[in-house]
């Protein structure tokens, strides 16, 4: 069977969501080879192998972290050239999404960003994509090459599917360019103890009808109850009552979840571009005329005031 | 010291207009107002800034590969206050695809000289956010991108980039490739004065042939990807959407058990993406 590349999204070996997703994909394609880079690379074999890996390709080097995007494509191409595999799919996060393209450039192969499913459909590759805000799906396929694709999160669901997972140690050597881009400090993100914005399967958003930044805990207190995670719209975020990283929209996170919940967010089409594709979608609004109502599968007008605290009482009663 | 600066700007469907696929299954541009990519005003917006705290002498390029109605993105970016505007228009340009427009892209780059390119953080359109990074590859230079925060100095440019997990400093020697983020400033109106200073600015239009490309390595049939189908995606079926009058929380989380949203202790199994 053919080997499909799947680059790993980890963080010192544990790893991201996203990743098995597409490992769960790459195995419609064939068996999948996963590349782990850089701090805690080894760490990673048991999720990958749990996951239908039958192979993990990893290496460790300070470069990974000390620079930008460029070592991590040297070594992406290293394992290319290794496994000369049916296809390479990296998770599309903004730093895969550059890592893939460059590879494809280099490998003179097609690549299409943004998949949010993959079939093989007469002996080819076909990635399907969400456009324009979610208004339009389109089905497109590399011509040349072999096809670099990124995939969104929440694209399918993580099955497991114990393989062998066998850890080989990749050899790598750097590109001139790989030191270019110096990463002179970096400064983690506190984790909120929520679950990832991208990953959840409940989100809960404040928009500027919240009005004010104290105000959002409201927001977090429905979203703890849902054992959800909280995003909020840009209005929100200019106005500083939470952080950008929590932006939902086509300039923040684009999210995919079982559920969404809007309060006090009119639905601009910067934000449906984020969050269209939630499967389920409510809002509570005060203004009955509000875009976001058009999508909703629920929608409550009201004044978020009353109805999100309310409701957060009604989730904890009926979890008793 | 000069520094030259090399702003890409692309011209894109309005994204609050009714945008749709034209039959060879690119974008229909007959169809709906075209403009200036918003965010690529943020691009224009940090070249002028990075201008206005520089000692040195910067001249400032907007550059766009696109069809004839691309004029009016440069004329936009030219009155905010870019000195000269580079059009690289084609007919064969058309149906290009992320690897062709980069290959415009880096030799137009190249035959104007550059110290700094700087981008937009994706397009509203296609926003794949790739180009800027496919650019630093072909030119063989520094990408430094995503910055919500940017500053040249002393032949470097260094900025922050907030990543998933942490926030970063970055720096590198020019020439570099940039591409800055919407939290990097808001972009500046053009005033009265520089709507008319625009119209005497230089566009410059170069063809294929002055960029050394042959026809076969963009457009339609030279893209390395195809689109093969575009659907329009059915309309939600309307929801069910009821007034508060006292009991709408209750009815929510009615709605929310009923789909089996609210679990005692975990949340629900995902099901997959059906679009
Ligand atoms: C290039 C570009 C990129 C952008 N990217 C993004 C992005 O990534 N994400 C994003 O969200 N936006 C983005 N925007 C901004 C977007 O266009 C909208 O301005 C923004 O989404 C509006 O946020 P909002 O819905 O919270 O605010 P508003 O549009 O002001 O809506 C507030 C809503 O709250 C309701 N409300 C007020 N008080 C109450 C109350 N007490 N109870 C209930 N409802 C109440 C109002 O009826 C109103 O509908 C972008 C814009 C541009 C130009
Ligand atoms: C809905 C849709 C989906 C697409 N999907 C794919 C795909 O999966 N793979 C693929 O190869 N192509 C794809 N394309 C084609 C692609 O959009 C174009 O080739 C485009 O010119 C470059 O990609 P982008 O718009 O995504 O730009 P991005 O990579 O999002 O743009 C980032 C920055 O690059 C600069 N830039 C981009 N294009 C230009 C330009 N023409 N002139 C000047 N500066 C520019 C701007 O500064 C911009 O802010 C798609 C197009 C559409 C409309």
């Amino acid at each position: 069977m053919a080997e499909v590349l799947i680059f790993v999204d980890h963080v010192d070996g544990a790893v991201r969501k996203p990743t098995l997703e597409l490992l769960t994909l790459a195995r419609r394609i064939g068996d999948p080879v996963a590349v782990a880079l850089g701090n805690g690379a080894a760490d990673t074999q048991a999720a990958l192998a749990e996951h239908g890996a039958v192979k993990v390709l990893t290496h460790e080097a300070a470069e990974y972290a000390d620079y930008l995007v460029v070592p991590k494509v040297d070594a992406l191409q290293a394992a290319y050239e290794a496994v000369s595999p049916a296809a390479v799919l990296v998770p599309s996060s903004a730093e895969g999404k550059e890592i893939a393209a460059r590879l494809a450039l280099r490998i003179k192969s097609g690549v299409i960003t943004d998949a949010v499913d993959l079939e093989v459909a007469d002996g080819t590759l076909v990635a399907t994509q969400s456009v324009f805000a979610a208004s339009y799906t389109t089905k497109s396929t590399v011509m040349t090459g072999t096809p670099v694709i990124t995939v969104k999160p929440n694209s399918a669901a993580v099955e497991s599917a114990p393989a062998a997972g066998a850890v080989e140690a990749l050899t790598v050597s750097f590109s001139e360019q790989a030191t270019g881009t110096k990463v002179t400090s970096r400064t983690p993100r506190e984790s909120t103890g929520r679950p990832d914005l991208t990953e959840a399967a409940i989100v809960v958003s404040g928009g500027r009808g919240v009005n004010g930044a104290d105000n959002f805990a409201i927001i977090e207190a429905l979203a703890d109850s849902l054992g959800a995670a909280v995003g909020a719209s840009r209005a929100a975020v200019d106005a500083g009552w939470y952080p950008h990283s929590n932006q939902v929209g086509q300039t923040g996170k684009s999210v995919s979840p079982q559920l969404y919940i809007a309060s006090g967010i009119s639905g601009a089409i910067q934000h449906r571009a984020g969050m269209q594709t939630s499967k389920t979608i409510v809002a509570i609004n005060k203004d009955a005329e509000a875009p976001i109502f058009d999508l909703v599968d629920y929608g409550i007008v009201g004044d978020l005031f009353d109805v999100v605290p309310a409701l957060t009482d009604e989730v904890k009663a009926r979890k008793g | 010291m000069s520094l030259r600066i090399v702003v890409t700007v692309k011209y894109v469907p309005d994204a609050t207009g009714d945008r749709h696929f034209a039959d060879d299954l690119t974008l229909d541009r007959d169809d709906v107002d075209g403009l200036l990519s918003e965010l690529d005003e943020y691009a224009v917006e940090q070249a002028l800034q990075i201008s206005e705290n520089s000692d040195d002498d910067v001249e400032i390029t907007v550059l766009t590969v696109g069809p004839e109605d691309a004029r009016d993105a440069l004329r936009k970016a030219l009155s905010m206050g870019a000195d000269k505007a580079i059009h690289v228009e084609d007919d064969d340009l058309h149906g290009t695809d992320a690897i062709g427009t980069s290959l415009a892209l880096a030799k137009a780059i190249e035959k104007a000289g550059y110290d700094l390119v700087i981008s937009g953080m994706a397009s509203t359109d296609g926003a794949a956010g790739i180009v800027p990074a496919l650019v630093a590859e072909r030119l063989g230079v520094p990408q430094v991108t995503l910055l919500s925060e940017v500053a040249v100095a002393d032949g470097k440019v260094t900025g922050r980039r907030d990543g998933d997990t942490a926030s970063e400093q970055l720096e590198a020697q020019l020439p570099a490739v940039v591409s800055v983020t919407d939290q990097s400033g808001e972009a500046r109106y053009p005033s009265f004065k520089g709507i008319m200073a625009a119209k005497k600015k230089p566009v410059e239009s170069w063809d294929l042939d002055d960029l050394d490309i042959e026809a076969e390595q963009v457009g339609l049939a030279g893209a390395w990807t195809k689109v093969a189908s575009a659907d329009e995606r059915p309309a939600r079926t309307a929801g069910t959407i009821v007034k508060d009058e006292g009991e709408g929380a209750k009815q929510l989380a009615e709605f929310l058990a009923g789909q089996k949203f609210i679990c005692t202790s975990h949340v629900p199994v995902p099901r997959p993406n059906s679009l």
